[in-house]
């Protein structure tokens, strides 16, 4: 088994006394996994989110990245460079009027020498397909490509670990399939590992392990397909399937004997071809 | 309506004034408006009109983009300009009721008004020229010794930076919350003096509102990217002194000379 | 029937004069019908929020003419502002404008500008309230003390409180999650249903457009290229895709097996699929 690049020991957290957000929270995430958080609004998953890179320190319990423990203030920058952490609101995390130079801020944060900075910059921005914006400026981009600058900007860090907070919430279909297709290839071709917070079903089919959080707890955490398929389940917390399943669901329901796998169009088109041509 | 403003806005060009060094231009406008200041004599004022209008032929801006940015000081200026020609003393001119102007009062309002005139053409022609965040590196990188006497340089700089990054955003913002409101009846044309200043509270409480969550979203992603103030820190682009800026500081140490001579001569015209 | 509001070649040119120059749209020819349920989708950028604008006349037209129940909104002075209280417009994030003290306040603004009496404005403020299921006890708290589900609600009841005959909503669901999602569009429909009230809903989510409104328009670098109802909009996937728009996964779905050679009309609910396959399964003999 991949080791765990992060881990939640027994976590419990309150932003005031008596408003527990978490507790006794327990995650592991595997290094080069793609793990989507799901559940409704107030769950608690940003929350968890801000716990991954020091951000927030937990009340109790501890939280272990790579091995180092966040709430140690002396490590937290070895913490933050290796987790990555992209916002909902592509313009309130943009710090500089230059593409480029925004790329760069991380790096000159940790004090890379500028030869290198420019060097990764240009690899990051080329990896999420931006090298043409590299001296534009970022607030007359499209909100896919913000985020496509912000990920560049988490990526040049090099960074173990990706976190994003709903990083599609705000963007139109277009933006939403741009970023989603850029995080798969990060996840695929640079082994980084993908935490995505989303209340997108279709976004969290696509990962390979989906945790579904209720009030502060984990109530699943399974691959995608397995989860999808308590149809029932996920209604009572207050959360859809993707279309397709939903399609299935209701052939089932009303007696024919169809399994619940086809997540996707193509699988679950294959599914329904299967049963047609008998 | 609020895109059209040009407030320090920048020119991208490629002329030899863009193509300084931003540190050269800064001091060159410092030195410029110390010139301006030590002019005493007609002669002095021209020296120097004739240098910026050198300057802006050679940077390309264009005379109107430049005279456009004297518009929001106008008032300033005609203000400046009675104030100087009603109280100064000297020989009377003409003698209207209480009202008395001088010689020595026609010279110094037209003294002050190319003063102001000139002060304000000059920087424009900085910001037109220098993209802001040059601008900013230029004074991180100037005043950085201060930072030893414990001034905080490095945050200044980045909280410019910062505010420059953040205007376009705010701008949009203003202009979508004022659609937002008048499509709920709201009206910030019409009425007196008192309603109007009214009509801008749903406007402005929204705004900061906004500007505070912002902010807090910001310092947020800027932790997360590892920021920990200016210690250690190193920068993407390096700036560098070429041949150029040395003609550039040459040129500037002649004029302010020529000014400084002028001034200890003691003739009038 | 005669449209209620209505866009004759309707262009508008951002940046006049300058080198930024572009129209955002060309002679466009929109409607909408009483008392109908009408989507607009279109990417960002389509001109969709600039066509919506000149609904309510915040925006005049560089050429071409807004009708408001057949007379144009900008043949005489201040009919566009008198307009902008029939035909109500709730932006993108309307959360984002709530500035008043208390949410009554808040709600009460529209009203007020309409100069309404003290009775009429308390009627309104309250039903509106109702409408956007705000209960009651959260109309003296402060708008900012509200959860983010309940700061939209707020900011749709400021807009309803109006009465218009016309609502339009830029993507009131944006960024909730599916429960939020499904409350926010209870709401609209028994507005809808309630004040027998045109209602023209933008979204980026197709499968909210489809199971939601009567008609659809789409809107695509400036023109309008496909108006109809959702079975004849979405049977369009291909070219709604290549104009950066998402159809339903279940279309999709559909049009994947018409492509292995089953023979299957063009669906865009859940329900009419399952519908169809039923009765493609029942009927074939096993």
């Amino acid at each position: 088994m991949a080791k765990n690049l992060i881990e939640f020991q027994d976590v419990s957290f309150a932003y005031e006394e008596g408003a527990t957000v978490l507790e006794h929270y327990n995650l592991e995430i595997a290094a080069g996994s793609f793990v989507a958080i799901l559940g409704h609004n107030g769950c608690g998953k940003s929350t968890a989110a801000k716990l991954m890179n020091g951000i927030l320190v937990p009340t109790q319990g501890k939280v272990l990245v790579d091995g180092i423990d966040t709430a140690d203030e002396d490590t937290l920058l070895e913490v933050r460079r290796r987790v990555g952490m992209v916002f909902q609101n592509p313009d309130n995390q943009i710090v500089s009027n230059v593409v480029e130079e925004d790329v760069a801020f991380a790096l000159e944060n940790l004090g890379v020498p500028p030869e290198e900075i420019r060097r990764r910059v240009d690899e990051a921005l080329a990896m999420v397909g931006m090298t043409e914006y590299t001296t534009h400026a970022p607030h007359l981009l499209s909100g896919g490509q913000k985020q496509r600058i912000a990920i560049a900007g988490v990526i040049a860090m090099q960074p173990a670990c990706i976190v994003l907070d709903e990083p599609t919430a705000m963007l139109d279909p277009v933006g939403r399939r741009e970023v989603l297709s850029t995080l798969t290839q990060l996840n695929r071709e640079l082994g980084i590992t993908v935490v995505l917070i989303t209340h997108h079903m279709d976004e969290a089919a696509q990962a390979q392990r989906l945790v579904v959080m209720q009030d502060g707890v984990i109530r699943k955490d399974a691959p995608p397909r397995e989860v999808f398929q308590d149809v029932e389940g996920m209604a009572e917390m207050g959360l859809t399937v993707p279309e397709t399943i939903q399609l299935l669901d209701g052939l089932r329901k009303a007696g024919i004997d169809v399994p619940l796998e086809g997540l996707s169009v193509e699988e679950c088109a294959d599914e329904l071809y299967e049963l047609m041509k008998k | 309506m609020l895109k059209d403003i040009t407030l320090g806005q920048y020119f991208p060009g490629n002329s030899i004034l863009h193509r300084l060094d931003p540190r050269t231009k800064l001091i060159g406008v410092i030195v410029y408006i110390v010139a301006l200041f030590l002019c005493k004599q007609l002669l002095s004022y021209c020296l120097v009109a004739l240098f910026l209008a050198w300057m802006i032929h050679v940077s390309g801006v264009g005379v109107k983009a430049i005279v456009r940015g004297l518009r929001p000081v106008l008032i300033i200026m005609i203000f400046t300009g009675i104030l100087n020609l009603l109280y100064t003393g000297g020989t009377p001119i003409v003698q209207w009721g209480f009202l008395t102007i001088t010689v020595e009062g026609v010279w110094k309002a037209i003294y002050m008004v190319a003063r102001i005139m000139m002060l304000i053409m000059g920087t424009f022609l900085l910001t037109y020229t220098t993209s802001p965040i040059l601008l900013t590196d230029a004074i991180e990188s100037l005043f950085g010794p201060l930072k030893k006497i414990h001034v905080p340089i490095h945050e200044l700089a980045m909280i410019m930076s910062i505010a420059l990054r953040f205007i376009p955003t705010l701008i949009e913002e203003t202009d979508k919350l004022m659609s937002a409101q008048k499509a709920r009846g709201a009206d910030f044309e019409s009425g007196n003096l008192i309603e109007k200043a009214k009509s801008l509270v749903p406007l402005l409480v929204p705004l900061f509102v906004s500007a505070f969550r912002r902010a807090e979203e910001l310092a947020v992603a800027m932790e997360s990217r590892c920021y920990h103030g200016g210690e250690g820190r190193t920068r993407l682009r390096q700036l560098k002194y070429n041949r150029q800026d040395f003609v550039a500081l040459l040129v500037l140490a002649l004029l302010i000379a020529v000014i400084v001579v002028l001034r200890s001569l003691h003739f009038v015209v | 029937m005669e449209p209620i509001i209505e866009t004759k070649k309707l262009t508008h040119t951002y940046s006049a004069g300058t080198p930024f120059e572009h129209n955002a749209l060309t002679e466009v020819d929109f409607c909408a019908y009483p008392g109908e349920y009408l989507g607009v989708i279109g990417h960002t950028g389509s001109g969709k929020s600039t066509l919506i604008q000149h609904l309510n006349g915040l925006l005049k037209p560089t050429a071409g003419e807004v009708c408001f129940q057949g007379e144009d909104i900008w043949a005489v002075k201040g009919r566009a502002r008198q307009v902008r209280f029939q035909v109500g417009l709730v932006f993108q994030y309307p959360e984002y404008q709530l500035f008043e003290e208390t949410v009554y306040k808040d709600i009460a603004f529209g009203p007020t500008n309409m100069k309404l009496d003290k009775k009429e404005i308390d009627r309104r403020v309250r039903t509106s309230a109702e409408f956007a299921g705000l209960s009651d006890d959260l109309l003296q708290v402060s708008p900012f003390e509200l959860s983010g589900g309940q700061k939209r609600r707020a900011a749709i009841a400021g807009v309803i409180a109006m009465e218009p005959s016309v609502l339009i909503l830029d993507e009131p669901t944006a960024g909730l999650d599916p429960v939020g999602r499904e409350e926010i569009l209870d709401n609209i429909r028994q507005y809808h249903n309630a004040k027998n009230a045109t209602v023209i809903l933008v979204s980026h989510s197709m499968e909210e457009v489809a199971r939601t409104v009567d008609r659809i328009t789409v809107v695509n670098d400036g023109i309008l290229p496909m108006t109809g109802t959702p079975a004849e909009v979405f049977a369009h996937d291909r070219e709604l895709r290549e104009m950066g728009l998402d159809v339903p996964q279940v279309t999709q779905v559909f049009r994947a097996l018409r492509e292995r050679g089953i023979d299957l009309p063009s669906v865009y609910t859940v329900e009419d699929a399952v519908r169809v396959l039923r009765q493609r399964l029942e009927a074939a003999p096993c």
